[in-house]
């Protein structure tokens, strides 16, 4: 691209304001999710009786809405973001509503809608909506403490972890009660009330673990490694099997007798056909996201905008750390798709919107950043013209 | 940077400095958790470099080396490939079948040409490929036609060893013999704990010796043809480490074609069928009775007279009808007599010693099939006298062998045992049955019986054999057969100091073509002789040629 930094238009302001490394790092994100789903959901594929290629072409068609998002919502000033944050919360907060009535029951959960021949799961747009209308909320309470921004907070939170309950989803009531968490704590919460929402985080999850079955099995099969945990064996085997370089594409055998092997266990067919070292990259490239995001945020000086890029880059770097942590046998096992890289169309574009948040707030933008860019804003102007 | 923000800090709104904080704290927990997982990642990487290459379904299918007591193989896995395809991914089946069939003639047509169109995801067409047959189809370049490689278990012996080895499924579990039984003792937990990788088994070495089971169950197979017999079996015992040099039992099988090893007349004939040993039983009689000390070797025992019970009237078949000396009882093979000497002890100590012998209980062996003794429950007077000269108790001829051992060794039973044990370690498990004086006094008795009895055809110049045969008519519908016979011979050598135990057991044997008896002393003791003729030398026993002996005339 021949974009002149002197010549000011919205691509070319874009073009010389976004965060490359949250860019390319997304956009790998994505290319690697085509990849691997090349490797693993034929398979499945076969398996329910479909098209080899189904789950392939899938990933491929929502990589244009996905990439759309992702650039357009990045053009958005921080205001707009709000904006946006707040229309999609509030439709998403009715389509969750609906969901519990008219959305397709799969597996025991209601989770998904049939909106003109897509089927689309409002929990996963919802995820990035309410994050940012939590950090503005907050926010407004940070800067006014009149405000009653957090009472407002939690309300919200209350409101989706209901909705999400209702499904039940457990593990995105968890993502984003800890998301919510990290929000809270973010916004300069005294550690006396930290410690307080600790314990009942603590309590709310033993709640869970005594009033549902598959929760408790679940995580009884964890920790004595009793019972069946035959999905999560097969994916250690896989990761095993592959040792440092994998076995090749297309040269795994495990994908064939694991279910999710194309959504929640992506992560464990990399390991088996591409290796280790392709997963330590892999997750080196969520590294990257994460910390770039947490760093900008860190220089950032508008309290919104910190924390909601705050928000946004945990609930998506957490997201990862479960899907990844199960893979490993780190953690019980509990569906959760891997970022921009499993196979799942809303996922992906949520996902995408969510990052093109980040990217809209993280632009650079001199006039509002703390430290060192701010004293050069304020030195003479020439200042401003690097020498490249 | 950090200095400047701080040098900032008025100019933004109270409390940013201690949320940045925060977001920093974030940063770090973020970075830990990820090298944590990284971590792992290696952690599970590190581990399958140490399991090395082989995919784990056909790791887990290792079963170690079993050896004979010089090393040679007796089963060893080796390396194969299966055929697989995966239909959908396949051309045209015509098109398959029709090359496949270059390589695999015999692949049957019609029936893999209906495989390859049905909607099967995945379908073995072969097990076993040669690498010959592999490279061939490999290089057809057929789509959707994959290998996964396989062992395979082989047994260079072919049916040499078939029914001490045993049998393995295709899928490498122990089936039968000692390969099954290698299964319940190890191997199986081995396997359910990840650690039966063909890299990580120790051979395991048995006490068979590979020469002389060729030789037993080469001789087995020449009496087999020659007295026409339904079945024939063999053992050669250490008399001193409970050792199992050979052991053979006809017919067997190949164990690497066992299509027919479930036939019922591939029973272990050794230590699976219970027979009544017929006179070979009188020797556990006489040392009985010599044990006790109610006769000695200088004795006379009446046997001029039929012995009455009831309606029952015991005879001799090589009758003398005259009062015989301990020595003559057993060498004529003295039904009377010997029924006499358990009756004058009576039915207690007779079973009690039969128990102590342990003829009476299932043995433990190596093996899981393993006969159980029948004997009558309610255990008369009758039964008694008819069990002292081999009839009434039906046991398995290696524990009839075993016996034979404690009567020849000084008097300790030993369990046999396919595992390489030394005389002290059998000692350590032995139990003293009989004096040492007794076992001197049988072993003069057994030799006796092969230089002036039934037992002449098995002397070997040299080895000096001692011996006792068995002649037991076959029960069929509930009665004694007059021509259904089973017949055996109870042999050690050196008799001096024995150190093997022969025993070999002929199945409805009939009169060689040529003419001849069908008993015991012309059938299973020459076979006794041909066995220790053969193997004695591979055994490294010495042969001494006194000066009076005949086989230096002979030599002439």
């Amino acid at each position: 691209m021949n974009l002149k930094r002197t010549e000011r238009g919205p691509i070319s302001d874009w073009w010389w304001t976004i965060d490359r490394w949250l860019l390319v790092s997304s956009l790998l994100l994505m290319l690697f999710g085509i990849t691997l789903s090349f490797a693993a959901s034929p398979a499945v594929a076969e398996r329910i009786g479909l098209d080899p290629y189904h789950f392939v072409i899938r990933q491929i068609v929502f990589m244009v809405p996905a990439v759309i998002a992702l650039v357009a919502v990045s053009f958005l000033t921080p205001r707009q973001v709000r904006r946006l944050a707040a229309i999609l919360f509030l439709v998403t907060l009715v389509m969750m509503v609906l969901v519990l009535f008219v959305g397709m029951e799969i597996k025991g959960s209601r989770r998904w809608l049939h909106i003109l021949g897509f089927s689309i799961q409002p929990s996963e747009y919802m995820k990035p909506a309410f994050v940012v209308m939590a950090a503005w909320l907050f926010s407004e309470h940070m800067k006014k403490p009149e405000i009653p921004g957090n009472i407002f907070a939690i309300v919200l939170f209350l409101l989706v972890s209901a909705l999400l309950v209702g499904q039940p989803d457990l593990g995105q009531t968890m993502l984003v009660a800890a998301t919510f968490g990290v929000l809270f704590f973010l916004s300069g919460l005294g550690w006396m009330l930290i410690g307080g929402l600790g314990a009942l985080s603590i309590g709310a999850a033993a709640a869970a673990y005594l009033s549902f079955d598959h929760v408790q099995s679940r995580i009884n099969r964890f920790l004595t490694g009793e019972g069946d945990n035959y999905q999560v064996m097969q994916a250690m085997q896989a990761i095993q099997h592959g040792g440092w370089f994998g076995v090749g594409p297309g040269e795994g055998i495990v994908k064939r007798s694991l279910p999710d092997s194309h959504a929640d266990f992506v992560f464990s067919v990399a390991a088996e056909e591409f290796g280790a070292i392709f997963c330590l990259i892999l997750l080196a490239v969520f590294t990257v996201v994460v910390v770039r995001g947490l760093w900008l945020a860190f220089r950032e000086r508008d309290e919104f905008t910190r924390l909601s890029t705050c928000g946004l880059v945990t609930i998506f770097g957490l997201q990862a750390v479960i899907n990844i942590g199960v893979n490993l046998q780190l953690l019980p096992a509990k569906g959760m798709t891997l970022p921009f890289v499993s196979s799942g169309g809303s996922s992906l574009v949520a996902t995408a919107i969510g990052m093109g948040m980040v990217l809209a707030l993280t632009r650079h933008r001199p006039e509002k950043r703390a430290g060192l860019e701010f004293n050069l804003s304020s030195a003479p102007t020439g200042a401003l013209t690097p020498a490249a | 940077m950090s200095e400047a923000a701080i040098h900032l800090e008025g100019l933004g709104k109270k409390g940013g400095g201690r949320t940045r904080g925060r977001v920093a704290m974030m940063m770090g927990l973020f970075v830990a958790v990820y090298a944590v997982m990284g971590g792992r990642i290696v952690q599970l990487a590190v581990q399958k470099s140490e399991i090395t290459g082989s995919i784990p379904r056909a790791a887990q299918m290792a079963r170690p080396d079993i050896l004979d007591r010089n090393g040679q193989v007796l089963a060893t896995d080796i390396r194969t490939a299966s055929l697989f395809a995966e239909p959908h991914r396949a051309g045209d089946p015509d098109e398959v079948v029709e090359k496949l069939r270059t390589v695999l003639p015999d692949l049957s047509y019609e029936s893999t040409r209906r495989r390859l169109k049905s909607s099967a995801k995945y379908i073995r067409l072969r097990r076993d490929l040669t690498p010959r047959q592999q490279a061939a189809i490999h290089d057809l370049g057929l789509a959707g036609i994959k290998f996964e490689p396989e062992k395979k278990r082989f047994y260079p012996g072919g049916a040499t060893a078939a029914h001490v080895l045993g049998l393995t499924s295709a899928d490498g579990r122990g089936i039968a013999g000692f390969e099954k039984w290698l299964d319940g003792n190890g191997l199986e937990q081995l396997r359910s704990a990840g650690l039966a990788k063909a890299e990580s088994l120790e051979p395991v070495r048995t006490s068979l010796d590979l020469r002389v089971q060729h030789v037993l169950r080469d001789a087995l197979n020449h009496a087999m043809e020659r007295y026409r017999c339904i079945g024939a079996a063999g053992v050669v015992l250490d008399a001193l480490t409970g050792e199992i040099v050979a052991l053979s039992s006809l017919p067997d099988y190949d164990l690497n074609d066992p299509h027919d090893q479930q036939a019922p007349d591939r029973l272990n004939r050794m230590t699976s069928g219970v027979y009544e040993m017929g006179s070979s039983f009188k020797a556990l009689t006489l040392a009985m009775a010599l044990d006790s000390g109610i006769v000695h070797m200088g004795s006379i025992i009446d046997a001029s007279q039929k012995l009455r019970v009831g309606r029952h009237a015991i005879g001799d078949f090589h009758g003398k009808y005259r009062p015989l000396t301990l020595p003559e009882v057993f060498v004529y093979s003295s039904n009377i007599g010997t029924a006499k000497l358990a009756d004058q002890l009576g039915i207690d100590h007779h079973r009690g010693f039969l128990k102590k012998m342990g003829v009476m209980d299932e043995m433990e062996l190596e093996l899981p099939e393993i006969g159980k003794p029948q004997y009558p429950k309610d255990w008369k007077r009758i039964n008694s006298l008819t069990i002292a000269f081999g009839h009434g108790l039906s046991t398995t001829p290696l524990q009839t062998a075993a016996a034979a051992a404690a009567l020849m060794n000084g008097g300790r039973l030993i369990k046999p045992t396919f595992r390489r044990q030394s005389i002290d370690e059998a000692l350590r498990d032995a139990k003293q049955v009989i004096k040492p004086e007794t076992s001197a006094n049988m072993r003069y008795l057994f030799r006796l019986n092969v230089e002036k009895g039934s037992g002449k055809r098995a002397e070997v110049p040299g080895y000096h054999v001692g011996g006792k045969t068995g002649t037991a008519e076959k029960v069929v519908n509930g009665r004694y057969s007059k021509t259904k016979r089973y017949n055996d011979f109870l042999a050690a050598f050196p008799i001096e100091n024995p150190r093997y135990i022969v025993f070999v057991t002929l199945d409805e044997p009939k009169a060689p073509p040529e003419g001849g008896g069908v008993t015991a002393g012309s059938n299973a003791a020459p076979t006794v002789g041909e066995i220790i003729r053969r193997a004695a030398p591979l055994l490294g026993v010495e042969p001494e040629f006194g000066p009076e002996n005949e086989a230096f005339l002979a030599a002439d």
